[in-house]
């Protein structure tokens, strides 16, 4: 077996071939520590990574490495989001080393909400380099020690290197190839948009197979329970690039009264064990949105509980 | 060519505020296209300004000249004669125009008429649509003759986005998504291979401003600099 590429658990957990499975933690609009120390609680132990967002929204939140740390204090392992809206190269890079050496060891490179959805929207969009170009420049940094200026680094940070995928959006024919450009530029693990259509997120997947990707990424399927008919019509309508069907509103509009985020519970484990035996899916990357205490009662009925210790 | 819009008029009059004698010249070039800064709209300036300082109780005299290409020396050349007569410009023109003027008559308060807005195309009379940022590494060859700088909203240079809606772009429903175009275009051309590999981090070229000297001129550029 090859070398491990850096440090990272969800590195470790995937390589021995468990089925991983990893959430997401949004740090505050303000600095306190206490908020993230609550919010890291229900998640430890429950999953394997956790994503720390950049930002999300274009709303400004407390910094994510920064985030990390906490994170890290607290026993989680962290995987650092990083958007190309915010940053130009030279920040990236220096905010990468300065992740590494406060032992951050996964990231997740991701182009960014445009600024238009915050509360900032004329604010200068940076746009330096684009997500695939981001996840070259992180293995260019790591496999070959150099920035991407050409220069020589010392002691080149060991990231783990994730990248997003939306296996929907149009032109769908296209998706596929956009993951195989990400799988070229150096990515080893993919975490897609939350996922709603199966049959679309199957024939995405088969396209992958086929095209050898998924031996080269590990790719992590994308689930979000709903809590309410209203979040899944917010999600259809008003998300960009998600594919709700009507089915999954129907089928939560179906639910008894007071049993409808249940139900969505119920959809989400019966995603995981559909991914569980899907060849080309390494693992489910939970994003239980504002719902964080809700993630070890997912993790319990998805079965996936205990976490392996690696 | 290059798109201007007509500032408010609040903003041109506070920037005139103390001036009694104002020559505004219109540019009869990109922004006498789109209607924001040729001869008309130099008038029609004058005449508003002079209504609304009248009511005021503090007239002014204007005067409106109109000049070939504000971006062109020879040109200016010919408001010598008159621009001691004012106590400020109003110019215009695009923001070259604006500067050119005003380093030609470096004791005058030139003062910009316009905001310039991008270079862009005449899609319709009053209808103007950018699509060139000036990137200075024109990707164009590749994506199918459309801007992916220019016309997607993060500039991604290896899209689409997952944020594309269909086929609009995240940002608004009817802004089109350029990484679908480029998709559609290049696929009914059989020439998705271009995009199938990744277009390298760009070398961004405008960053300082720039200057182009083209080979057969640069004995004459290196006479102006002995001056």
């Amino acid at each position: 077996m090859a070398e491990f590429k850096s440090n990272s658990k969800l590195e470790r957990i995937l390589r021995a071939g468990h089925f991983a499975f990893t959430g997401e933690l949004g740090p505050p609009r303000g600095s306190s520590v206490e908020h993230v120390r609550e919010k890291a609680k229900p998640l430890k132990g429950n999953v394997d990574l956790v994503n720390i967002t950049d930002n999300q929204t274009a709303m400004v939140r407390m910094s994510s490495w920064a985030a990390s740390i906490i994170a890290k204090e607290e026993g989680l392992e962290p995987n650092y989001q990083m958007v190309c809206r915010d940053r130009n190269r030279l920040a990236m890079q220096g905010d990468i080393l300065g992740a590494y050496a406060m032992g951050i060891n996964n990231i997740l490179c991701l182009s960014g909400d445009h600024m238009q959805f915050g509360d900032h929207p004329g604010a200068k969009g940076v746009f330096d380099v684009d997500s695939t170009q981001l996840i070259h420049m992180v293995k260019k940094m790591r496999d070959e020690g150099t920035f991407q200026g050409g220069a020589e680094i010392e002691e080149p940070p060991k990231m783990f290197i994730g990248g997003a995928a939306n296996p929907f959006a149009e032109p769908f024919e296209w998706r596929v190839h956009r993951l195989a450009k990400k799988v070229a530029a150096g990515v080893d693990f993919i975490q897609t948009q939350c996922i709603f259509n199966m049959e679309k997120f199957r024939k995405w997947v088969a396209q992958a197979n086929d095209m050898g990707l998924t031996e080269k990424v590990y790719i992590l399927a994308g689930v979000t329970p709903m809590k309410s008919v209203g979040m899944a019509k917010y999600m259809k309508n008003r998300v960009p690039g998600m594919d709700v069907p009507d089915e999954i509103i129907k089928r939560l509009q179906g639910a008894e009264k007071g049993k409808v985020a249940e139900e969505g519970i119920k959809i989400a484990c019966e995603q995981i064990e559909e991914f569980k035996e899907m060849k080309g899916i390494a693992g489910v990357h939970l994003m239980a949105i504002e719902w964080e205490h809700k993630v070890p009662e997912i993790a319990e009925r998805a079965k996936v509980l205990p976490r392996p210790v690696v | 060519m290059i798109v201007a819009e007509r500032k408010p008029f609040d903003e041109i009059s506070d920037l005139l505020a103390g001036y009694d004698k104002v020559l505004t010249v219109g540019c009869k070039t990109c922004v006498a296209v789109c209607l924001a800064g040729g001869e008309k709209e130099a008038a029609l300036l004058n005449k508003e300004l002079m209504l609304a300082r009248k009511v005021a109780g503090k007239p002014v005299e204007t005067c409106a000249a109109l000049v070939e290409r504000q971006c062109d020396m020879e040109f200016l050349a010919e408001l010598d004669d008159i621009v001691d007569q004012y106590d400020a410009i109003v110019s215009m023109a695009c923001g070259a125009g604006v500067q050119f003027m005003a380093e030609r008559y470096p004791t005058k308060p030139v003062l910009p008429g316009v905001n310039t807005t991008f270079i862009g195309v005449n899609r319709d009379v009053g209808w103007y649509e950018e699509k060139c940022r000036s990137c200075g590494n024109c990707l164009l060859g590749v994506t199918g003759g459309i801007c992916p700088i220019t016309m997607c909203a993060k500039s991604l240079m290896n899209g689409p986005c997952g944020g594309t809606n269909q086929t609009s772009c995240e940002i608004n429903k009817d802004q089109p998504c350029a990484w679908y175009a480029i998709y559609q275009r290049l696929a009914g051309q059989d020439r998705l291979d271009n995009i199938l590999k990744m277009t390298e981090i760009m070398d961004w070229r405008n960053n300082v401003p720039r200057t182009i000297v083209q080979p057969g001129y640069e004995q004459r550029k290196a006479a102006f600099s002995d001056k």
